[in-house]
């Protein structure tokens, strides 16, 4: 290997390979098992948090090398920009490249780490060998010791999915779309059956990793990071209910770390099947809201879609606040005795600022201005409850409440 | 009036001995003037390698060892030696990051709240709704906010054309952080030979101990060796013309680090180009698949075969 000769080398084809990566939406790095590299041969840590090197103008966290091994593919997904039927440039990294790249861009301080994902090449088999060889040459050859999320392919044989799952920290495979039934017209060589069976086979195996009760219980560790996926948004007539519930299910059924939304944005040559114009981002973005509602507070996927109409949340509002507005009956609460679970559905308090709240009103009782020094702004939150020198009043019953929140959220926006 | 000076603008440890003292006199903070001498070029060795491991502090929530043991000689005063006051663990590793603060009354504020924390508030900490304590923690978080920056934008350079190369890296951190952070880069980057300099101090480390030095310029860094170009390459290829959120990338990565950013210089150009990129693929025409689509499981050889580079502006 010739370092120096690397960015002649290898321009070409990262130009194309990286632009066919970019449409998955994950860039964590965050969560694996704690391990740097005293001690070890080669270089690499993860200290829990994920670090963001970079962030692109479209404002996303650049922590990884996201590239695709190679971008032909057999399968003709009709929302891929990397389908057979595509026209766009392809090339193909070998396995000695991609490592090479993670750890020269790793060294520089570039990255957290790689993420590898591929176009389907001779067969699923061939193809997830290939990526796997990747993560073991980091790994064992040069004791890399950074992030590595694999993305699997569900088609491919059980033991190459174990093998994976022993050098990487992450494994990810994507569901791409809610409804099954959505999947098999779009994507007519991948099954949602399959994906499901992959990603139960993947927490088996984590929990048999992470299983250490037994006396001389050797199982390997195993992706410490999880699983996670990506669904997206707008390519087909789902709505929001749909794909919060089959996160849910996702959740629960496999343990997943991380659900990924992706709004349907237009891609190089696409095809006519779908629609070429970009679907809202802020859909997207109150998916994202719903989802940490449904996983840190609390939320039923019910719950959290009746704060909205037909289906699909309230673009408007956050799905907290939209919400509240639906249940004023439940409000005002009061922030110096409520308990931990009522303060989570208050309008403007994170779960950090719940934390605060509980431990600070065990010192002394909470005035609007504490509120406000814990939660940064009371702006969302002064309708609905109740402090020591504050009680909302009969603003809760006013029917212009929600346009009120609204005229300050549209201010907020322009000026924030 | 007393007047405290402590070793170095980011002496955590100098004033733990200190304050320790002041108590045990029971000196009042009122009564107590904080400074700090500037960074001198002898060489403050030892390896800072365990510091995520002093930072996580003992698990029961109280500190035994901050103000207990330790420390060398006294700084200020004599006399006989101090029972060690117990304080919430969080105040130890809170302290050592409020130390890093640039503002001048960060050992001031430090050592009123410790006071506080031994006459009659000893859950003071807790209350984040009082003035001192908020204080504290935004000081403390803007050091957090801080070194994390430094974690992710260093930017290392290797020497060109050498097996074994030399990294180095320029950075200009908001506060004192060079000692907190260092940690970080040691425990990733054990087996690389690096330094990285800062207008104030400069951290070098051989794989086995760190050393500190003086302060230093951007023009005493090495030329690139042209791994810069191929992250840029990276950095356009990876970002979606067609979801264009300049706020959301500066609100992460606020201008002021652009200038020791290398891909920040794409920025402009990138920005100004998204919108044409991502109406033109909407607009493009339909266009007939590539011919190996419809012979699915091509030879490698053949697929390989059909690699090219993209123009410089290819949108794809």
């Amino acid at each position: 290997m010739d370092t120096n000769t690397l960015p002649i080398r290898l321009r070409g084809k990262l130009a194309i390979l990286a632009d066919a990566a970019k449409y998955d939406a994950s860039c964590s790095s965050s969560a694996a098992e704690r391990r740097d590299s005293r001690g070890g041969r080669g270089i690499g840590s993860t200290e829990g948090h994920g670090i963001c090197h970079s962030y692109a103008p479209d404002g996303r966290c650049i922590s990884l090398l996201k590239v695709l091994l190679t971008n032909f593919c057999t399968y003709d997904c009709l929302y891929c920009v990397n389908r057979s039927s595509s026209n766009v440039p392809r090339a193909r990294f070998s396995v000695d490249e991609v490592v090479e790249l993670t750890l020269a861009f790793y060294a520089r301080n570039y990255i957290e780490g790689l993420f590898l994902s591929s176009g389907i090449i001779r067969d699923a088999d061939y193809t997830m060998e290939q990526i796997v060889e990747v993560a073991r040459r980091l790994r064992e050859v040069h004791d890399f010791r950074g992030y590595i999320h694999l993305k699997t392919i569900p088609e491919a044989d059980g033991d190459l999915l174990l093998r994976a799952g022993r050098y990487a920290d992450r494994l990810s495979i994507n569901v791409e779309l809610a409804r099954a039934s959505s999947l098999a017209a779009l994507a007519p060589q991948k099954r949602a059956d399959g994906i499901q069976r992959s990603m139960a086979a993947i927490r088996t195996a984590r929990d048999a990793g992470q299983d250490r009760s037994r006396a001389g219980s050797s199982a390997p560790r195993f992706a410490s990071a999880g699983q996670s996926t990506q669904m997206i948004v707008g390519a087909d007539a789902a709505d929001d209910g749909e794909l919060l519930a089959c996160s849910r299910q996702l959740y629960d059924d496999h343990d997943l770390k991380r659900v990924y939304y992706s709004a349907f944005s237009p891609i190089p040559d696409a095809s006519r099947a779908l629609p070429l114009e970009p679907v809202d981002a802020v859909r997207e973005h109150r998916l994202y809201q719903a989802d940490w509602l449904m996983r840190f507070y609390g939320f039923g996927v019910d719950e959290i879609v009746a704060g909205g109409e037909n289906g699909m949340l309230d673009t408007a509002l956050d799905p907290k606040l939209a919400w509240a507005l639906k249940h004023r009956d439940r409000f005002p609460v009061d922030v110096n005795t409520a308990e931990r679970e009522v303060l989570l559905r208050v309008p403007g308090l994170g779960s950090r600022g719940v934390q605060r709240v509980i431990a600070s009103r065990a010192v002394a009782a909470l005035r609007l201005e504490d509120l406000k020094r814990i939660a940064g702004s009371v702006t969302r939150m002064k309708p609905f409850v109740i402090a020591r020198d504050w009680t909302p009043g009969v603003r809760l019953d006013a029917p212009g409440l929600r346009s009120q929140l609204l005229g300050k959220r549209a201010q907020l926006d322009l000026f924030g | 009036m007393r007047r405290v000076e402590l070793a170095h603008p980011a002496d955590a440890s100098g004033w733990r001995d200190v304050a320790r003292r002041l108590l045990g006199q029971g000196v009042r903070p009122e009564s107590v003037t904080w400074t700090a001498r500037h960074d001198t070029e002898s060489g403050r060795g030892g390896s800072p390698c365990d510091d995520a491991a002093r930072a996580a502090g003992p698990a029961d929530g109280f500190a035994h060892d901050l103000f207990a043991g330790g420390g060398g000689e006294p700084c200020v005063g004599t006399g006989p030696p101090v029972h060690a006051p117990r304080v919430p663990a969080a105040f130890v590793e809170l302290a050592e990051r409020v130390a890093c603060n640039r503002s001048a009354q960060r050992f001031a504020l430090l050592y009123r709240v410790l006071w506080r924390l031994q006459h009659g508030e000893p859950r003071l900490l807790d209350n984040a709704a009082d003035a001192d304590v908020h204080t504290l923690h935004r000081w403390g978080k803007a050091v957090s906010r801080d070194r994390h920056k430094m974690h992710a934008f260093v930017r290392f350079r290797a020497t060109p054309g050498v097996p074994e190369p030399h990294y180095s890296a320029w950075f200009e951190p908001d506060h004192r952080i060079e000692r907190l952070a260092a940690g970080f880069f040691c425990r990733r980057f054990t087996t690389m030979r690096f330094s990285i300099v800062t207008p104030d101090l400069s951290l070098h480390w051989d794989t086995e101990r760190l050393r500190f030095g003086a302060g230093g310029s951007r023009e005493a860094l090495c030329r690139d060796d042209g791994m810069e170009a191929l992250w840029c390459e990276y950095f356009a290829n990876i970002f979606n013309p067609s979801r264009l959120k300049l706020d959301a990338m500066r609100a992460e990565m606020p201008v002021k680090y652009w200038k020791n950013l290398p891909e920040a210089p794409l920025i402009a150009r990138l920005t100004r180009d998204a919108g044409p990129r991502s109406a033109s693929m909407v607009a493009a025409e339909a266009t007939v698949a590539p011919r190996f689509a419809r012979a699915a499981g091509l030879s490698d050889a053949a697929l390989s075969l059909q690699s090219r580079p993209p123009a410089a502006d290819d949108p794809a």
